[in-house]
Order: C-alpha cells, then sequence, then structure tokens
C-alpha cells in the first residue's frame, strides 16, 4: 500500500555488540519511528555525536540492515527489494556525505563517479548523452563540465566538492535525499551557499531532504520538521519553529540553552548546566534515556515514556502526559 | 583481458617513477636487471652445467675463467647463471601462486565476512601456525623423485601463501568502511567494479610488497632446504652450489674459496635487491594509503 | 594597560612536499604573512577565522612551538610574565622554554586533548610530574595539591586515579585546562578548546575558562572558528584571513558594526535561532597559499573591490577607537585626514 506516506520508519532499531565476546547489545538506535508525506519538506534529526542520527540515516538509505524494525519507502520494504527495485531505490533515494574528500575516492577524478551514476542509475548509453546529463545537473549547483572533468578531489575546495557531491546526488532526480552532516565541514562563511541550494531544491525540483545535524542554528533555518535525538531515541519531534522555539522537552531545552548566543552573553554564562556522564551506560538504561541527568526526574521515569501530544509536538516525556 | 593488460601498463609506469624517484628502488632494480641477464645468458651456456668435468678442476678466477671453476670441473661463471636462472624461476612460481591465492581469500573474506570470513581465516591461521620448513623438509623428502624446478616452487607456496592473505583481508577491512565505498554503491557500481576500480587501487601497492617478499621467502626457503641436501641437488640453484662446495667439496678447507663466495655473494646481492625494491614500492604506497 | 604580549610582523609558513597525483613538489604554504598583535594583562581575546588562515599557525608561532616543517621567516614575539620577566619567544631554544616558560608563564591547550595526556600516566601524575619538575615538589605531596586543586575547579576527584581514556572527552578537556593553568601562567593559548565537544560540554568547559579568568586575571587567547564561541567568550578578538589580520576590536563591535568587508560577510552568514530571514554566504573560494593573490588577499571575493585593491596590501589601521581593519575603504579616509 502506497498510502499516503513516501517514508515510513516503523520501529527502527540497531543493536552492535559490545564487551567481551560481544554479548551486551548497545542500541544505538532504540526503536525509533516517524514518517515523511509526499509533499516535499525538510525534514531534521538533530543530536549530538554518538546520539544514533548518523546509524539512523545508513539505514534509512539502505546501507545498513536494521537489528528490528522496518523503513519502508513507497509502500515497499527497502530491506527486501530484488536487484532491478533496488536499482529503482536508489534512483528515488540518494545521499550526500558529511567529509567530501572522503566521499570521493582520493584516486580516483572526481568525474568517474558523475558519469557512473549516469549510467547505472539513470540509464544512459551514450557518452554524449552522459555528458549532457552530468553538465546539466553541475550547472544547478553553480559548477560546470568543464570546471570539474579529469581533476582529482584534492584539485577542490571543501565547498566546491561537496557541491560535486550534491550534484551527483542530483543526477538520477532523486524525491529524497539523506543528507549527513552535509555543511560541518564546510567553512562557516560558506555554509549557507549549500544551504540555500538545499531550499531551493525542495521547492524548484520538489525534493525532499532528510538533514541530519548537530547545529540546532542551521537546523531552524532550513527545516520544516525536526526531530530530536538523544542516546538513540527521538525525544521530541514536531514543526521547526515549534520544537526549537517551545522547547518542551528537557533535553531540548538543556540543548538550545547551552548554545553561545553572542547576543545573551552575560545571561549565557550564569546558567548552570550539569554534564553527561560517561556514555555507554546511559545508552543501556532502561526508562527514559535522559533521566539521570534530568532535573525534573521522578520516580515514573524508570519506565520508557512514549510519544504525548502536545500542540503540534510530539514529546517523550512524562511531563506532558 | 582488457584489465589485465591495464594492471600491467600501471604497474609499469609505477615501476617507471620509482625507478626516477626513489634511489632504494633504483639501486635494488638496477641489481635484479643485472641478475636477470645473467640468468638469460644461461640459454647460451656453451657447455651442459649438470655435468661433471667438463672443465679443469679448481682453477682460481681469471680471463679465461672469471668466476674460477669447480672442484666438480664446471666453469662457475656458466653455473652461476644456470643457478640464478632455476632459482629465480622458482621463487617467481612461488611468489605467483602464493600472492595471488593470498589476494583471492583476503579479498574474499573481508567483503563476504561473516561464516566463510571466520572459516577462511581458520584455514590461513592454521597454516601460520604450522612450522614451514620442517613441514617442506618432510615433504621434500617424501617426493624427492618428483622435484622440478617449477614444483619446487609449487611447494614453496603452500606455506607461503597465508600472510598476503591476512595483510589483504585487514586492508579490505579498513577501506570497505570509507565513505567512498557508500558512494560507489549509491551510483550503481557493482560489487565486482567496487573491487577493481575502487578497491585494487590501494591494495595493488601491497599486493606488490607481498610479491616482492614472497620471492626472498622462497630464495631463502630454497637455499635453506639445499643447504640441508633436501633440493634439486643434481640441477643448479644458488642453495644447491652452495651445498656441493660446503658438504661435498670442503671449499673453504681446501682454500678453492672461489667456489663458495659465488653463489654465496649472489645469493647476498639477490636478497638486498629484492629487499631494496620492497623497501621503494612500500614508501610510496605508505603515502597513498594516509 | 600593561601588556602581555607584543608580537611583531611574524611571517612563518609550511615547507611541505607532497605528493602530488604521483609527481613529487617541494612548495612554501605562507600561513602567517606579517602578523602584529599586543595583548593586555586581563582579557580574553578570540582570533576567529576560517580553515586556512593561519590561527593555529600563529599560536604555535607564538607558543614557541618546533615542528620540522614549520618555518619562521622573520618577526619577534615577547612574552611578559607576571613579574614582568621578560622572554623572547623567537629566540629561546626548546631546553630553555620546556625548563623556563612553557607551563610557568605561557599554556597551550591544544585542539585534542591527547595530545596533551600521556596515555600510560594516570591523571594525577601528569599533575605531579609538573609540580614535581617546575617546583620540587615529591609525589604524595603533589597528589594532595592536585586533589586540593581539583575540587577547586569542580572536578571530581576520582578523576586523578583514572588513565585518559577512561574519561570522556568533556572531562578530559577539562583536565588539561586543569594542567594549563596549574602553575598560573600569564598568558594560556587555546586552540578550539571545545569544538571535538558536543553542546553541553562546551558550555562547561567554556563556563570554566571563563571563570578561571576572572579568577586568575590572565591573559587567555581563544582560537575558533565558531563566532558563537568568541561572542560568548571572548573580550577583544582579531578575525584572520589568508594568514594576515583583517580586523580588530571589541567583541561586540565585532557583531553588531564590523567594518572588513570580510567579516561582514562571515557575521551576515551567521544563522540564528529564532531568525529565518534568508542568509547570503560568501561566494567564490579561499585563497591558495602557495600562490596567493596580490594586493589584498580578499580582493577576488570582495562586494567592495576598487582598483587599489589588486596592487596594493591595506595596512591594519585604527579607524575608530581601539578598532582596527586592514582595508582600503577606511584606509584612504585616515589618510586623507
Amino acid at each position: 500500500m502506497s498510502g499516503q506516506y513516501m517514508l515510513r520508519v516503523v520501529n527502527l532499531s540497531k543493536f552492535f555488540g559490545y564487551g567481551f565476546l560481544g554479548r551486551i547489545k548497545f542500541p544505538a538506535v532504540d526503536n525509533v519511528s516517524f514518517d515523511m508525506e509526499y509533499k516535499p519538506k525538510i525534514f531534521t534529526v538533530a543530536g549530538e555525536s554518538g546520539c544514533g542520527k548518523s546509524t539512523l540515516a545508513r539505514m534509512v538509505l539502505g546501507i545498513l540492515e536494521p537489528s528490528e524494525g522496518t523503513v519502508v519507502y513507497k509502500g515497499k520494504n527497502i530491506y527486501s527489494l530484488k536487484s532491478k527495485e533496488r536499482r529503482w531505490f536508489h534512483r528515488e533515494v540518494q545521499a550526500i556525505f558529511q567529509d567530501p574528500y572522503d566521499t570521493f575516492n582520493p584516486l580516483r577524478k572526481v568525474d568517474a563517479y558523475l558519469y557512473e551514476t549516469a549510467k547505472n542509475i539513470l540509464g544512459l548509453k551514450n557518452s554524449k548523452d552522459m555528458k549532457e546529463a552530468v553538465d546539466i545537473v553541475l550547472r544547478k549547483v553553480g559548477l560546470s563540465l568543464e570546471e570539474v572533468r579529469g581533476k582529482y578531489p584534492s584539485e577542490f575546495s571543501g565547498g566546491q566538492l561537496q557541491r560535486v557531491s550534491i550534484a551527483r546526488a542530483l543526477i538520477p532526480g532523486p524525491k529524497l535525499i539523506v543528507a549527513d552532516e552535509p555543511v560541518s565541514m564546510i567553512d562557516a562563511s560558506m555554509r549557507m551557499n549549500i544551504l540555500n541550494m538545499f531550499k531551493e531544491l525542495k521547492e524548484g525540483e520538489e525534493i525532499s531532504f532528510i538533514y541530519i545535524t548537530h547545529d540546532l542554528a542551521t537546523a531552524y533555518y532550513i527545516s520544516d520538521e525536526i526531530a530530536i535525538m538523544y542516546r538513540g531515541v527521538i525525544v521530541e519531534m514536531g514543526p521547526a519553529d515549534e520544537v526549537l522555539l517551545k522547547r518542551y522537552h528537557p533535553y531540548t531545552k538543556a540543548l538550545i540553552e547551552a548554545l553561545p548566543e553572542p547576543s545573551r552573553r552575560d545571561d549565557w554564562l550564569t546558567k548552570r548546566v550539569k554534564p553527561p556522564g560517561m556514555e555507554v551506560k546511559e545508552f543501556i538504561m532502561p526508562g527514559c534515556k535522559y533521566a539521570d541527568i534530568c532535573p525534573y526526574r521522578e520516580g515514573i521515569c524508570e519506565k520508557r515514556p512514549p510519544m504525548f501530544n502536545i500542540s503540534n509536538v510530539k514529546v517523550s516525556c512524562w511531563l506532558y502526559k | 583481458m582488457a584489465i589485465a593488460a591495464r594492471f600491467m601498463g600501471k604497474i609499469v609506469s609505477l615501476f617507471v617513477m620509482l625507478y626516477r624517484r626513489n634511489l632504494k628502488f633504483r639501486l635494488g632494480f638496477t641489481i635484479i636487471l643485472i641478475l636477470l641477464t645473467l640468468g638469460f645468458l644461461s640459454f647460451f651456456s656453451p657447455t651442459n652445467t649438470r655435468t661433471w668435468y667438463v672443465a679443469p678442476r679448481d682453477r682460481p678466477p681469471s680471463l679465461e675463467y672469471p668466476f674460477g671453476t669447480s672442484s666438480m670441473g664446471r666453469d662457475l661463471f656458466w653455473e652461476l647463471c644456470a643457478s640464478i636462472r632455476n632459482s629465480l624461476t622458482i621463487a617467481f612460481v612461488t611468489a605467483m601462486i602464493a600472492s595471488h591465492i593470498g589476494l583471492f581469500l583476503g579479498f574474499i573474506a573481508g567483503i563476504r565476512g561473516g561464516i566463510i570470513d571466520r572459516v577462511l581465516m581458520f584455514l590461513t591461521d592454521t597454516f601460520i601456525i604450522i612450522p614451514g620448513l620442517p613441514l617442506l623438509m618432510v615433504v621434500t623428502t617424501v617426493l624427492k623423485r618428483y622435484l622440478t624446478i617449477p614444483f619446487l616452487g609449487m611447494l614453496i607456496s603452500i606455506v607461503s601463501w597465508p600472510w598476503p592473505s591476512r595483510q589483504v583481508r585487514s586492508m579490505v577491512l579498513s577501506l570497505r568502511e570509507r565513505t567512498f565505498i557508500h558512494t560507489a554503491r549509491l551510483s550503481g557500481m557493482s560489487t565486482s567494479k567496487v573491487i577493481l576500480q575502487e578497491l585494487m587501487p590501494y591494495v595493488l601497492g601491497w599486493h606488490l610488497v607481498n610479491f616482492t617478499n614472497t620471492i626472498l621467502f622462497s630464495i631463502g626457503t630454497e637455499s635453506g632446504l639445499a643447504i640441508l641436501g633436501l633440493s634439486i641437488l643434481d640441477d643448479n640453484t644458488l642453495g644447491v652450489m652452495i651445498y656441493w662446495a660446503l658438504n661435498w667439496g670442503y671449499a673453504l678447507f681446501r682454500g678453492i674459496w672461489w667456489w663458495l663466495a659465488t653463489p654465496v655473494v649472489t645469493l647476498v646481492l639477490t636478497f638486498v635487491s629484492f629487499y631494496l625494491v620492497s623497501m621503494g614500492i612500500n614508501e610510496y604506497v605508505h603515502r597513498l594509503v594516509r | 594597560m600593561e601588556p602581555s604580549l607584543i608580537a611583531e610582523n611574524l611571517k612563518a609558513g609550511y615547507r611541505l612536499s607532497t605528493m602530488e597525483l604521483q609527481k613529487e613538489v617541494e612548495i612554501y604554504v605562507d600561513a602567517v604573512s606579517g602578523v602584529s598583535l599586543t595583548l593586555g594583562r586581563d582579557e580574553i581575546f578570540g582570533i576567529a577565522g576560517e580553515s586556512g588562515c593561519g590561527k593555529s599557525t600563529l599560536i604555535k608561532v607564538i607558543y614557541g612551538y618546533h615542528e620540522p616543517s614549520l618555518i619562521l621567516r622573520d618577526g619577534s614575539v615577547r612574552l611578559y610574565g607576571r613579574k614582568g620577566e621578560e622572554f623572547d619567544i623567537v629566540k629561546l631554544d626548546r631546553g630553555r622554554l620546556q625548563r623556563d616558560v612553557w607551563w610557568k608563564h605561557i599554556s597551550y591547550i591544544p585542539q585534542s586533548s591527547m595530545n596533551i595526556l600521556n596515555p600510560t600516566m594516570r591523571i594525577r601524575d601528569h599533575f605531579a610530574e609538573i609540580l614535581k619538575i617546575h617546583r620540587g615538589v615529591e609525589k604524595d605531596e603533589a597528589y594532595r595539591e592536585a586533589g586540593k586543586y581539583l575540587e577547586s575547579m569542580g572536578l571530581p576527584i576520582d578523576a586523578l586515579s583514572a588513565f585518559p581514556h577512561q574519561l570522556s572527552g568533556g572531562m578530559r578537556q577539562r583536565v588539561v585546562i586543569a594542567l594549563a593553568l596549574l602553575l598560573e601562567p600569564s598568558l594560556v593559548l587555546a586552540d578550539e578548546p571545545s569544538s571535538a565537544l558536543d553542546v553541553i560540554n562546551q558550555k562547561v568547559v567554556l563556563t570554566l575558562l571563563r571563570e578561571k579568568q576572572e579568577e586568575l586575571k590572565n591573559t587567555v587567547v581563544i582560537v575558533s572558528h565558531d563566532m558563537g564561541v568568541h561572542g560568548v567568550l571572548s573580550d577583544r578578538m582579531a578575525i584572520m584571513y589568508a594568514g594576515k589580520i583583517v580586523e580588530v576590536c571589541d567583541t561586540t563591535e565585532i557583531f553588531w558594526k564590523p567594518l572588513h568587508p570580510y567579516t561582514k560577510a562571515l557575521i551576515e552568514s551567521l544563522p540564528r535561532l529564532g531568525d529565518k530571514s534568508k542568509r547570503i554566504g560568501l561566494g567564490g573560494t579561499p585563497p591558495d597559499l602557495r600562490n596567493p593573490p596580490p594586493g589584498c588577499r580578499f580582493h577576488p571575493r570582495c562586494p567592495y573591490v576598487m582598483p587599489v585593491c589588486s596592487k596594493a596590501d591595506p595596512p591594519l589601521c585604527e579607524v575608530r577607537s581601539g578598532h582596527y581593519a586592514a582595508c582600503w575603504l577606511y584606509s584612504e579616509t585616515v589618510e586623507a585626514i
């Protein structure tokens, strides 16, 4: 059933073995669910490093097999696709990665990947068609085949190379692009160009984005919806404005208040914050994962809270029962 | 076939570049070229180097006999050429077989993972643990009648394939997680293409190093077997020359030092030259895989 | 205000021999190109800039850090201790620096805490080592002092008996800061002190730095590409671009009244929570420091470029009181006066 959702992530979990003989199961992603409609949107998954957002991204892309749960794209479970259907999936869903210099093999010329995508995913056969398709898509990102042809990754700046990476993702005409920290390694002054490009692609080419980031300011700038992740769990999810400005969940509140904001200089230094403890314990804890440093903690927090609805936002916290 | 040709082309251009830039490689490769020339010359040998008493015995080095003659009545120069040819043939056969088995198995284990990986690594580790030289001593003794130069090369490869296998596997494991592999997949590249175009450029350098090291190992092993009298004693290899000179001819006691010096010095030079070449390739490869 | 550091006309770079696509090339990368700075006694001074601007190299040169590929071509660095001692950093050899200057009068906090912490030593031994070498304190006494010191900084005492890898990244960074401040040097250099940390740990670390500075009244230099960090920490700031300082002034002025076109572009491209108005980034690419552009290094990307900009490099001049900028837009005005 295609239904009304383009993408459904249902009870997705990923466990990694840890400890002696890998007996202890470490849930990098713990029972995560969300949906995306057909209408083009930018959906952000935000959280600190280690919260599981990149693992989640890989499972959605079909690169990492989940331990539990399903990823359903346009009605099909992406982990039970046959090879022809896989090709269809990669035409519809593409990716942009964090480090542009690792996205391409340093020993290969960058345009090789552009041609491969044109040949394998788009199915173009003759070299003239391929060159044309590649040139069109490079112009969309502000480059041209002339500038890119025959060069190795080391010959580009970070910003340029990331744009080539975006161009490659655009070649098959995807409907969904998963961008894993696409601007974290780009200089601050050039980030906006790339983020503005995402906005234009959403509007002009009707492409949806899943934007993975730890930077809430850029998340606010481009997101329609946002999910905040903490230790493998989505703690809050909803329209970006409301989530980031209302800050229902205690973690969201702590996160935003910790952001260094120049205009709140004196205020920022006086608000005390408690640092999180040692990592792995918190992933394995039953109950609410934020409980041990939460200022509002109570007995009931030993049970994992379900998602409660408050206005348009879903919050996983007993405070909102 | 086109792929093989392209690889050959890449290797040739790599060698040319290394020759120009790397002193170690240049030195080692030059010596190897000299050795190869001598080995090639053996095809034009005026005498049969396997027969005895074809030349006056125990003559010291002179114009007529540049390296002198042995107590077996052989011109050491031509005997040396034949020995170089055979020793290098054995080594080459071993390296071709062992390093490619290692390459193949290492790739499969690294890419497939899971049960296949564990079975292959168990097999590999078993062979690593079995002591190589004693095993070969037993095998060569049992199969003494069937030993030929190429066959000996194949036998030595039994004990030299595990190391390259482990090495290639760990390379593949570390490369598998690089982002560009995901990019390649998302560009629709098939697994075989990913192996050839993404992984091979990295692995090739190490494969060459493994190849060269296996050559070294094989020469050493064959020489060791020969000195113990377990090689093909009626043919010519560097090790066999040393065997006869030491054990039958008592060359040192009788003052016929040139009989022993010739194979020993050549053996040392062979070792050093291949070692230098291996180092040269190693230095280049190291910088590539930062 | 008595200065704690005077750096004059520093010129430094890297000589590298790289494998560029199978060809071996030797190049000189001009990382710091004529930088002069004067730092006061009781202030937090920020150095901001993007990748390749030279800020990390500048810090290394000020610290007197020697690296085989780092070459100091010109310039001087004079450090003044708490009691007026003067050190000519550039001229001192490594031995002298290690014995008399480092940790005592100047400390360096690198980006990764593991560059300072020895993975085979417990935390308390790190403290003991410094106290023994510089103050001749014996081990047990040193352990006790370290315990009291950590307490005063709000760090848990059981961190002392741990090895570095047993602590979290944030905790390690705080330990490194504690080590750096142990002997109360007059100058502390922090290179991206919180970049590797998550937002909450970042706040803890930066708050610690600020509180200690207020207590000890020393000079702290924060190098960071994150303008937000400067916004809450630095009193005064310098903006670097392509090896040169292009603007120096109070932090609030940088944010509300920037003068240099690069600073303006940088500030305008910062996203702010609660503000969805369109932001425009800088066009073009940062210059190649092996072959920098003639004249002002920013001119190829500058929206206000004039003919003089490609011919001559503008000097850093005082445009308003305490506010310096290196741009022909302002220099001519000043000269005309």
